[in-house]
Order: structure tokens, then C-alpha cells, then sequence
């Protein structure tokens, strides 16, 4: 259909076409300009600045090559923090899918309040990270925070949660993943509604049970969503940074160090915008081939 | 026999549903709570549950000593400028894309989309560079020009442009108005409920972003709701202040949560559209 009505443009006349060029431009310049100055040109330049030791304060920035990718590799708190940012991934990005895909599943029937499940469900996802983590800080709080309230009444021993370099990192990735499961599962619910009740009839026909119709309708055809939800989620996990500033710091002993924190501390505690943008790059790349990898292993790779 | 198998069923699944519900309510009312407590009731053992008596005094505290309200009016001055911003300039490159013969529109296009997933973290530190030069630092201008148009509107609405028939634009055409008309007139009155779904996304993404403006405002004068209130912190989490920190939270937290109630048909559908239309 559009190919053919494309065609029939062709043979319009010039004026029709050139009226088509100038609001083309008029339209589309102001777009463009902004996605030029502030994300295209960016991208670039900061690639020039990871060859440089490039310090605001300082007027000179003198050329050095690949030192910052050398310093970087070279340096243990980037590996460190490249490690904490792999488990926090890893920690966050299935446990919060299938979580999320479980809610999706007890959502998507014929009850009552679903819209009130619903909106409980998504209530943390548009509060701010900020406000969240300020609030589980002290739901980790180590004296009288609710989480050891409920293990002492229980007759259980209280928790350092945040104070421990074992468990902080843990707590951390609870608190993400409550704070975004709704969110996914609202992707997965838009899946489930999208498979045609017919499939359901025809299985029922056919006498299968609900187990082989997850595996055989259901789940098949959630790959587009699931996939979504772990492409998007991966590379959100591996920017974070709003729940580790404000719950952690980092700490203790540098356990909650993520890339992007250590990205932070060096640009704008250390002024060091060469290495930082060295790490960036890093990051960049290594979600590139994250995503690739998904898309593969998927079988999915025409999905975009 | 079946019948009273699925009561109990439902009834099992009512309970599941209830205590989840719990698990993702009941921080929000923990934080309303210790709000409404003294730091003696809230560092009590045996803990207290229900302040007594209810103290509100933390409210007004924590308002007259750090300027919420400041920092409210930056957020939404800044969060609705850029969201009414994007939707336009989104509708109007989204416009190109779906409908006008333009040069190499298929190369930008797929530009636009390779931009989008690229981490910000790449491009904070130069844009951080560029507003230094600019000498925009720790003003407005620092937290809306740069998010005037995002490609990320562009491809929500070209997608949604595509999706409408085209017969009452081609009517239109033969009448003899201009393009410009029908976009303003026609596409985007149609496209309503795509723009308002793309200006709540937008809103709500830059009221709770926090990287950027942590690094490109450093005075009160320019904070947003999410770096005051992470400055609030610093300073309370360290005294053990807890109760007028949550109360500060609450003050940030409950107007967003009372606009999510009023909005939430179309946020939700909006945030599971952001996943469907890849």
C-alpha cells in the first residue's frame, strides 16, 4: 500500500514536492539542531576526550593517546566497580522478569480491583528513585528499620543491610527490583492481552492442560516482551546510579562501587573528564555487544 | 465438586494478590508514618507503630528550613517546558518521517534510533563541557535546552502517524492546504491521545531524572525536587534526623503521586506502549 502511493508521489508535479522540502525542513530543523548540538555532536566529542587529559580547571589539555584506557585497565577500583556492576545486572535484570512476568500472570484474568492490583503494583515505579531509596534506607536502617522490626519479631538476628560490604549490594538490588517490577509487568501484561484468546480455545480442544499452555502459546509468543524487558532492563542496570548515591555511596569498602559511580566520582570529584570518558566508552561498548548477545541468543535479531 | 475448588482458588489468589499489594504499598505508608513521629518514637524499643501522639510539627519544619517550594516550582517549570517542547518538536520531525518526501529521511531516521540507545553516561561529561563553555551552568538553560526534542518522541509518533489513514490529509490536499495546516490541524488533533501519552512520559522522566542536574546545578536557586531532596539527606541521614527527613520525602513524593492517580490510564498505557511498538 504505501509503496504504491509513494510511487504515485513521484509522478506528482514539482510544486507539490518542493512545498514537501521546505516543510521538511521547517519541520524537522528544530529536532534535528537540538539531537546535533546536545546528543550527536556529544557522542563524538567525547570520544576525542577520552584521548586527552582533559581537566576543566586547567587551560591546558594535553593529547595522551590511550593512557586512560591504560590507566583504566590498570586500575583495580575500575574492575572492581565493573564487577559490582555485572552481579548488580545479574542480580536485578531475571530475578525482576520473572518476578514481574508472575505478577503479569496473576493480573492477566477475570478479577475484581485489577485496576487497583495494577496501580499498586506500579505505585514505586513513577515515585523517584531519590524519594525510593531515601525511603528503603531507612526501612534498611539497622536499629529500628521495618525489615529488622519484622526479623526480631519473628525471633530472628537483625541484619546489617546497608552497613556490610556482603549485604549491601544485595540489599541495593531488592529495592531496584521492587521499584521496577511493576513496570515490566505492565510490558508483560500488553504481551499476554496482544495473544489472541483463540489460541487458548483451540489448545483447550485439543485437551491441554495450563502448564503446556504456558509453554507451548504462552511463553513463545511473550518472546518480543520478554526480550524487551531484558534488553531495556540490562541496560538500565548497568547505568545505575540515583539508588547507590543516595543509599550507599558506594560503600562500605567500595562494595556498591558501580561503573557509573566510579564514572561520577572521577569526572566531577577528581576532574578527571579524559578517564571518565574512557569509562564511558567502556560501558557503551560492552552494552553494544550485551544487547547483541540477547538478540542472538533469542533468535530474534530482525526484531528492531 | 469443581465449583468449590475454584472459591477456594480465587479466594487464594485474592489473598496472594492482597499481600503483594502490601509488599509494594506498605513502604509509602511506613514513610508517612515516621513522618508523623518524634525521632524518640521512631528509635523506640519495642518499636512504635502508630505515632502517638501524631507529631506535625516535622513538616513544618522541614519546610521553613529548606525550600521545597523552590525546588517544586524548578521542577515543574523545567519538567513542562521540556514535555510540551518534545511533543512538538517530536510531532514535527515524527511528521517528516511518516508522511513528507523528504532527502535521506530514512537515513535519519535510522539515526535517530541508533542515538537512542546509546547510555547518557556518554554524553553527560561533554554536554557538561558544552554548558560550561556556554556559560549556562547551574541555570535553566543548563536543564531544558539540551531536552528541547529527543529522537525518542520522534519514533513514538512516527509509528502512531503511520497507523492513521491517510484519506482526510489526501482530502485536504485536493482542497489545496498547505502541509503545514494539515499537520496542525488534522494529524495532531487526531494524534491526541499519542501526545498526551508522549507529554506525561516525558514529564515524568525529567521531573525524576537526577544524574544531570545533580552535575549541572549547584545552588538551591536551581535544584529540582530529586537533588533537593538528595541534599536533604546528606545533611538529615548523617544527624540520625529520620523524622524530618521522611517528612521532606512525603512533602516531594505525595503531589506526584496524587498527579500519577488523575493520569495513570494514560501513564500506564503509555509506559506498556514503550515496550509493544519495538
Amino acid at each position: 500500500m504505501r509503496e504504491k502511493r509513494s510511487l504515485e508521489k513521484k509522478h506528482q508535479t514539482s510544486p507539490l514536492r518542493r512545498e514537501d522540502f521546505i516543510t521538511g525542513i521547517i519541520c524537522l530543523s528544530p529536532s534535528l539542531l537540538i539531537v546535533i548540538i546536545f546528543v550527536i555532536f556529544p557522542i563524538l566529542f567525547s570520544l576525542g576526550i577520552s584521548f586527552f587529559d582533559w581537566r576543566i580547571i586547567t587551560q591546558e589539555k594535553p593529547f595522551v593517546g590511550l593512557a586512560n584506557y591504560v590507566k583504566m585497565f590498570t586500575n583495580p577500583e575500575f574492575w572492581n566497580a565493573l564487577k559490582n556492576t555485572a552481579l548488580y545486572t545479574l542480580g536485578v535484570v531475571p530475578v525482576g522478569a520473572a518476578i514481574s512476568l508472575g505478577l503479569a500472570l496473576l493480573l492477566n484474568r477475570n478479577i475484581r480491583f485489577s485496576g487497583f492490583f495494577r496501580t499498586a503494583f506500579f505505585l514505586p515505579v513513577i515515585t523517584s528513585t531519590i524519594a525510593v531509596a531515601i525511603v528503603w534506607l531507612w526501612i534498611y536502617n539497622d536499629h529500628n528499620g521495618l525489615l529488622n522490626i519484622i526479623l526480631r519479631a519473628v525471633g530472628m538476628k537483625p541484619v546489617t543491610w546497608l552497613t556490610s560490604s556482603k549485604t549491601a549490594l544485595l540489599s541495593v538490588i531488592i529495592m531496584s527490583i521492587w521499584k521496577n517490577a511493576g513496570y515490566h509487568m505492565v510490558i508483560f501484561l500488553a504481551g499476554l492481552q496482544s495473544i489472541p484468546e483463540s489460541f487458548y480455545e483451540a489448545a483447550t480442544l485439543a485437551g491441554a492442560g495450563p502448564f503446556q499452555k504456558f509453554r507451548y502459546i504462552t511463553w513463545p509468543m511473550l518472546v518480543p516482551a520478554t526480550l524487551f524487558v531484558l534488553v531495556t532492563n540490562t541496560i538500565f542496570s548497568f547505568q545505575v546510579f540515583g539508588p547507590i548515591y543516595t543509599m550507599t555511596g558506594g560503600g562500605p569498602v567500595r562494595s556498591t562501587t558501580v561503573i557509573v559511580y566510579h564514572l561520577y566520582v572521577r569526572a566531577f570529584e577528581f576532574q578527571e573528564m579524559g578517564y571518565a570518558s574512557a569509562a564511558a566508552w567502556v560501558v557503551f561498548l560492552l552494552l553494544i555487544a550485551m544487547t547483541f548477545l540477547q538478540f542472538r541468543l533469542s533468535g530474534k535479531e530482525k526484531i528492531l | 465438586m469443581i465449583q468449590p475448588l475454584r472459591i477456594v482458588n480465587k479466594t487464594f489468589l485474592y489473598i496472594l494478590l492482597s499481600a503483594l499489594a502490601c509488599i509494594f504499598v506498605f513502604p509509602f505508608l511506613w514513610m508517612v508514618l515516621a513522618s508523623l513521629k518524634t525521632n524518640m518514637q521512631i528509635f523506640a524499643i519495642p518499636p512504635i507503630i502508630f505515632p502517638k501522639p501524631i507529631i506535625w510539627k516535622n513538616y513544618s519544619i522541614v519546610w521553613e528550613n529548606v525550600p521545597l517550594a523552590r525546588f517544586y516550582i524548578n521542577s515543574i517549570f523545567v519538567s513542562s517546558t521540556v514535555a510540551a517542547s518534545q511533543v512538538i518538536t517530536s510531532a514535527m520531525a515524527a511528521y517528516v518521517f511518516a508522511r513528507l518526501q523528504f532527502p535521506k529521511k530514512h537515513l535519519i531516521f535510522i539515526v535517530y534510533l541508533g542515538v537512542m540507545m546509546i547510555p547518557s553516561q556518554v554524553t553527560v561529561i561533554p554536554l557538561f563541557i558544552i554548558c560550561r563553555k556556554i556559560g549556562i551552568i547551574d541555570t535553566y538553560g543548563a536543564l531544558i535546552l539540551p531536552f528541547l526534542a529527543y529522537p525518542y518522541g520522534a519514533f513514538l509518533l512516527r509509528q502512531f502517524f503511520l497507523s492513521i489513514p491517510s484519506d482526510l490529509e489526501d482530502a485536504a490536499r485536493v482542497d489545496g492546504y498547505p502541509r503545514m495546516a494539515i499537520l496542525f490541524r488534522i494529524v495532531m488533533p487526531l494524534s491526541k491521545p499519542a501526545l498526551i501519552t508522549l507529554g506525561l512520559l516525558t514529564f515524568m522522566f525529567t521531573w525524576n531524572s537526577f544524574f544531570w542536574p545533580l552535575v549541572s546545578t549547584n545552588t538551591t536557586e536551581h535544584y529540582t525536587v530529586q537533588v533537593g531532596l538528595a541534599m536533604l539527606k546528606d545533611q538529615l541521614h548523617m544527624a540520625g534526623d529520620w523524622s524530618t527527613l521522611m517528612a521532606g520525602t512525603v512533602i516531594s513524593t505525595i503531589p506526584i503521586l496524587i498527579f500519577f492517580i488523575f493520569t495513570q490510564k494514560n501513564l500506564i498505557k503509555g509506559f506498556s506502549l514503550s515496550g509493544l511498538k519495538y
